[in-house]
């Protein structure tokens, strides 16, 4: 990276962030700063944009570009049984107790290219649970969410999937949960047919449903402390009660009012559960 | 080469033969040491590495693993944790990021310097120990232009010479020096 444009400066940022806020809806200006002026300027580099203010009169002219920033400050990096110590925790800790409900729902918030949502599938479908789930999947980046619906990935990467999976816990043989061809494997539709994938942005929008399962993996740690505590306040809102939250393995409560409302159930893997108001 | 300028952090990346070399320059630091030292060593993605552990044992000052938000603070040495970039906010905080590799690495040591550098300006002393590739090597011309301090072991002495040479060929260096000498230095910066 260029590091003369490093430098620009932090106000200047924050005001394109309120007119993007402003005239695209899009919220960025409480995501952690350190970050967002990386991207913006690995943006800039990509694209030959030596100044800040020509950056901001260009994407107000151009939504296709402003798409493309959107793109780039999005970071959509994932895998799937990422920190398979976790999911090995669901399996021990939460699996059994959603297995009391007659109808579980479950949401994915920030799955980018979808590798977590199969994750949680396949967990779901060797516990016998996935025919009675539903499991919502969101994220703001479309493109990401695109690719997450058509469950295509890379052939490539499977070999470290599936030794995460086997770490994980999983003892089934994994190539039964997806189809090769060429350089590609898709996931059976058997894995799909519960998913409902759909645009939500945590920054502006509202709780949709009432979920025994959050899943929020190594999206708050884009966020500054506000933003982080007003998003676990809409999980807390959006959980029933005794339901699960499972954050990213360096993400906690800290930052957020609610901490006290969540008991942990594993410290290590950042499960939590709602605890029942005293107040009602 | 002391200057009475003052500093206020020093950050530190390497790879091959990293904890060696970190545990050497730790050795006499003093649990009260006035400046945070903040360390990317490149390390496998498996949680338990114990990295920390075994650099504390090493140490009088304390030694833990970077949190997110987690505000920095003079006399600890503060370590990336493993699959996360480590980058620092103008409050003088720690934010962490899942972003893509950066020449190959995740944590980078490009990533902690730049951000590093855009925070700490002139008050920053950047060190490039052994490693096996080229990070750190935009990172230390970001420290350099921002006329922070740049100290590289000297590769001779490196177990692995490839990140102190590429370092030392962006020419954005002051001090090619042996791990011996880095520590006195620490040491004397802080009288
Ligand atoms: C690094 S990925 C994490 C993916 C996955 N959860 C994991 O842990 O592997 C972060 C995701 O959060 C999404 N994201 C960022 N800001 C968001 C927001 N305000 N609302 C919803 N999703 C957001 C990004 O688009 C990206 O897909």
């Amino acid at each position: 990276m260029d590091f003369i444009k490093m430098n620009f400066d932090t106000k200047e940022l924050k005001e394109m962030l309120e007119s993007i806020r402003y005239v695209y809806g899009y919220d960025f200006t409480d995501y952690a700063e350190a970050s967002v002026k990386r991207r913006v300027l690995h943006f800039m580099n990509s694209k030959k944009i030596e100044a800040l203010t020509d950056l901001g009169k260009m994407i107000f002219a151009d939504e296709k570009l402003f798409e493309e920033l959107v793109q780039t400050m999005s970071v959509t990096v994932t895998e799937m049984f990422r920190d398979p110590i976790f999911y090995k925790s669901l399996r021990e800790n939460v699996m059994k107790r959603l297995a009391t409900y007659p109808f579980i729902k479950i949401w994915i918030a920030g799955c980018a290219t979808g590798e977590e949502i199969y994750s949680i599938a396949i967990l779901l479908k060797e516990e016998g649970l996935l025919n009675r789930s539903v499991i919502y999947a969101t994220d703001i980046n479309q493109k990401s969410l695109q690719i997450a619906k058509e469950g295509v990935y890379a052939v490539e990467n499977m070999k470290s999937h599936i030794a995460n999976y086997q770490k994980s816990g999983g003892i089934e043989s994994f190539s039964e949960y997806y189809k090769s061809k060429y350089n590609s494997v898709m996931f059976d539709k058997s894995l799909k047919q519960n998913i409902v994938f759909s645009p939500h942005n945590l920054a502006v929008d509202k709780s949709f449903n009432e979920f025994q399962l959050i899943i929020c993996r190594n999206v708050l740690i884009y966020f500054n402390q506000q933003l982080q505590n007003k998003v676990i306040n809409l999980f807390h809102e959006s959980l029933c009660p005794f339901g699960f939250l499972g954050l990213g393995s360096k993400e906690s409560l800290l930052f957020s009012d609610k901490r006290k409302e969540f008991e942990e159930i594993d410290k290590r893997e950042k499960i939590f559960i709602k605890k029942i108001s005293d107040s009602k | 080469m002391i200057q009475n300028k003052k500093y206020e952090a020093i950050v530190i990346g390497t790879s091959i033969g990293g904890l060696h070399a970190i545990s050497t320059l730790l050795e006499e630091i003093p649990a009260n040491y006035p400046l945070p030292i903040i360390i990317v060593q490149h390390r496998s993605k498996t949680p338990r590495d114990l990295l920390e552990e075994i650099l504390q044992i090493k140490t009088k000052v304390k030694v833990k693993q970077a949190d997110e938000k987690e505000e920095i603070e003079n006399g600890v040495v503060y370590i990336a944790p493993p699959d996360y970039h480590l980058l620092i906010e103008n409050n003088k905080t720690f934010s962490l990021t899942v972003d893509e590799l950066d020449s190959f690495s995740r944590p980078s040591i490009n990533v902690l310097f730049e951000s590093a550098a855009s925070v700490y300006k002139e008050k920053l002393i950047g060190i490039i120990l052994t490693g096996a590739n080229n990070d750190g090597s935009q990172g230390v011309q970001a420290i350099y232009k921002n006329n922070g301090l740049v100290i590289v072991q000297d590769p001779d002495e490196a177990k692995c010479c490839i990140m102190p040479i590429a370092a030392i060929n962006t020419k954005a260096v002051n001090h090619i020096l042996t791990l011996p000498k880095i520590q006195k230095f620490l040491l004397k910066i802080t009288d």
